[in-house]
């Protein structure tokens, strides 16, 4: 397993797209989190509740599409380029394979992903007192200390990494680096969209509380929790199934065909 | 020695190389990939599969009964009045009127017009909306679209053919008839100082209004032909005040606030000239029996002026039945599969090395590009313009069977949805197909496209943003584009509060969001040509 790690890491490694996806990755998240926070408006009126962790981290949904490419690009360059046969050549347990990839993709994830948020968590402390969220108005400036703010900053890392992982299963599944990113886009941006469609409430929440995106973002809430289709940790659990579904489903495929 | 030998010549017709066979060859390519085949089957039943879905996840109902607990439901929508061009419309306000006869002219005098926003449940209004005895709970605001003025009204049926002169809280006089049609008049708001003589002539169908200052110089605003107008009409005062409406946004959704509001009305130096003998005024509230008490209106004589009050609107129904664009939402999956299949069809030559065979045979590149282009255009626009003319239907017919209204709509409006979903699908895949060219990496070039057609509508319609950005997002990306599926009209005459993208109100008419798609393309073509040629391929 070690030389299994030692491999990814290198091929991982030696690739110039990776490096530049990941800093794209930090670089697209922080600045939508620092837009919306320039754009949002505290509005003085009871009634009206801004959740500023939450729009702070606006940023991940645009970041997660970045670091979904990572992920496909792990083992989809790999069956474009023909190298996938060597590398089961040299390591005919393809479970361990798909294990070190995902390990190395997830970890690589995690590190880019916590500064990626400590960026958004920045930009809105910086931010979002120019506009109105003031503790006078009585919204406290953001802090890691401050126990819902941390969940949701480290729930968004690891948001990041399951969304790494669900994408590496697809690109492994359907072996083409378009079709998967393409279908991994489509899990996460078609729900919220039909969700937002449909009208009865209960299909609504069902569409939510099944959705990746819907579902796993629900970590980045910090106000009004009761409203929430699903909880924030529920949420990303779901998310975690679908990782686990798409990692089995890209495993048991790739044991079973021809590379 | 004499005599040369012939050379060779093959005996194979020589091949052209016009722009048809470059045509032939990209469609060949296209076709005899399995996988994209498939793709564009999957692209075409995903639509019709999520116009199922759709509909299958709207029910209305309509429920009656006193308590929440005890009401009885059945699937159905609340009755709805239509128009005399079969729009819904809301066709409620205080009629103080006499019947007309053939011909005749109606002219008074505004000189003044307030408001109340009553309370929830519709607490006691003040007395003739004076702001010194508000009831408790109601506050004094005119809103900015209640209207007070003349109307010629066909019959007291609801929906029934109108011209009328009126002035407004916030707009000025207009000149309104039939529901849909508004022309502005003099601006400013009514006062005792400053009055608004209002006049409207009746001339067989033909209506035509007049405006004035001073009651002396008259300037005509419009006029109206009601087809169909009867001989005996109603004509008289009206007054109407439409809802107040309040929208609180927060993360993940809005919710909106509505109270009754009640507007009065002061007119004097009243003439009516007609045929038939002269009657009196007759007060009544025209419209639906849901008002409050407070809230339905009256009028009283108070020397030479007459002093009505009333609550409601006559505009056209805003935000009420179903969009027929909801059937249309797999649009947005079947551009995702477009996106990929155009992007891997320059994507996968450049990995397969084909794109160097395929530019030793036609070195002209640009127009290799333009054929490619051509080709899965071609392919998007027909996969999306089939596939939305059967997911429309069937949308349509599970969401009417699930008791929901569809917006009536014209043919032309609904042909307009279709194939500008198919033109939707077709840019999009042009523009994947450009980007793929200059970027080279199917997933980068694929993810480019997706993330910046859809996720500018998730972020607008998540309310993630406040309004103003919202609009703007959808105003300057690509995802402007989902315009062209909005059906349903918009009424500047009409204040809704919630005429946003998440209610099917987008910023820019259709056309003009979907040329910002097209521009889009345009450009990244032109710069995928541009450095089509420059670079080694």
């Amino acid at each position: 397993m070690r030389q299994a790690l030692h491999a990814e890491w290198t091929k991982l490694r030696t690739v110039v797209s990776t490096g530049w996806l990941l800093v794209t990755a930090v670089v697209l998240t922080v600045a939508v989190s620092a837009l919306v926070a320039a754009a949002a408006a505290a509005c003085p009126s009871a009634g009206c509740t801004q959740d500023t962790t939450k729009l702070s981290l606006t940023g991940i949904e645009l970041g997660q599409a970045v670091i979904a490419i990572v992920a496909v690009l792990g083992i989809g360059t790999e069956y474009s380029t023909g190298m996938i046969r060597i590398t089961l050549a040299a390591m005919p347990r393809r479970p361990i394979v798909l294990a070190a990839k995902g390990a190395i993709v997830g970890g690589l994830v995690l590190a880019d992903g916590s500064i990626a948020v400590l960026g958004c968590v920045l930009v809105g402390r910086l931010i979002l007192p120019g506009n109105g969220f003031t503790p006078a108005h009585g919204y406290a400036a953001l802090s890691l200390g401050d126990g819902p703010t941390l969940r949701a900053a480290a729930g968004s890392v690891l948001y990041l990494a399951l969304i790494a992982l669900l994408s590496l299963g697809i690109a492994t599944a359907v072996r083409d680096s378009a079709t998967a990113i393409g279908v991994v886009l489509g899990l996460l941006y078609l729900f919220p969209i039909i969700a937002g469609v449909v009208t009865d409430p209960h299909w609504q929440r069902h569409l939510q509380q099944i959705g990746p995106m819907t579902a796993g973002l629900a970590i980045q809430a910090t106000t009004n929790l009761r409203s929430l289709p699903i909880g924030p940790w529920a949420g990303l659990g779901v998310l975690a199934a679908w990782a686990a579904g798409a990692l089995l489903l890209g495993g048991v495929l790739l044991q079973r065909r021809d590379a | 020695m004499t005599g040369t030998t012939a050379p060779y010549r093959s005996s194979v017709p020589a091949g052209r190389d016009g722009f048809v066979q470059l045509l032939h060859a990209e469609w060949t390519k296209f076709r005899t990939v399995r996988g994209w085949v498939i793709g564009t089957a999957v692209a075409a039943s995903v639509i019709v599969l999520l116009a199922m879905l759709t509909g299958s996840g709207s029910h209305a109902e309509v429920c009656v009964g006193t308590s929440p607990s005890s009401a009885k439901c059945h699937t159905a929508h609340p009755t709805v009045t239509l128009g005399p061009d079969g729009e819904p419309v809301v066709d409620s306000f205080y009629f103080v009127y006499q019947p007309l006869d053939g011909n005749g002219s109606i002219t008074l005098r505004v000189t003044s017009l307030t408001g109340v926003i009553l309370a929830g449940g519709g607490a006691p209004a003040g007395n003739g909306g004076s702001s010194a005895n508000l009831a408790a709970g109601a506050r004094s605001a005119v809103q900015p679209w209640a209207k007070a003025g003349i109307i010629v009204k066909a019959s007291m049926r609801e929906g029934s053919a109108y011209a009328a002169m009126m002035v407004t809280g916030g707009h000025g006089v207009r000149m309104q008839y039939d529901y849909t049609h508004d022309t502005s008049g003099l601006p400013g708001a009514v006062s005792a100082a400053s009055p608004r003589w209002l006049r409207l002539i009746r001339s067989g169908a033909t209506l035509t209004g007049y405006e004035s200052a001073g009651g002396t110089n008259w300037t005509e605003v419009g006029t109206a032909d009601l087809a169909g107008l009867p001989s005996t009409v109603q004509v008289g005062l009206f007054v109407a005040s439409p809802p107040y409406q309040r929208i609180s946004q927060h993360l993940g959704g809005s919710s909106g606030t509505q109270s009754f509001t009640l507007a009065t009305a002061t007119f004097d130096h009243i003439s009516l000239q007609r045929g038939n003998a002269e009657g009196g005024w007759s007060g009544v509230a025209v419209g639906r029996g849901d008002l409050p008490p407070a809230a339905s209106g009256g009028f009283h004589q108070s020397g030479g002026s007459l002093i009505v009050s009333g609550s409601g609107d006559i505009a056209p129904t805003v935000g009420f039945g179903q969009p027929i664009e909801r059937a249309l939402v797999g649009a947005f999956a079947g551009l995702i599969v477009m996106v990929v299949l155009a992007a891997l069809f320059i994507t996968a030559e450049y990995r397969r090395g084909l794109i160097r065979t395929t530019f030793a045979a036609s070195p002209r590149r640009g127009r290799v590009l333009a054929a490619k282009a051509l080709v899965v255009g071609s392919v998007a626009f027909i996969i999306g313009l089939v596939a939305s003319a059967v997911a429309l239907p069937v949308g349509e017919s599970l969401l009417r069977h699930n008791g929901n209204y569809i917006y009536p709509v014209s043919s032309f409006t609904q042909l307009r949805v279709v194939v500008g979903t198919g033109a939707l699908l077709a840019v999009a895949a042009v523009l994947a197909l450009a980007v793929g060219t200059l970027l080279r990496r199917s997933a980068a070039a694929v993810t480019t496209v997706i993330v910046a057609i859809v996720l500018p509508y998730i972020l607008s319609v998540a309310w993630v943003l406040p309004a103003g950005a919202a609009d703007w997002l959808l105003r300057v990306t690509p995802a402007a584009a989902f315009a062209i599926q909005q059906s349903v009209p918009q009424y500047p005459q009409v204040s809704f509060a919630e005429a946003n993208p998440a209610n099917g109100y987008f910023p820019l008419p259709p056309w003009a969001g979907f040329a910002v798609l097209c521009a889009y393309a345009a450009l990244a073509l032109g710069v995928a040509a541009f450095w089509l040629r420059r670079r080694d391929a």
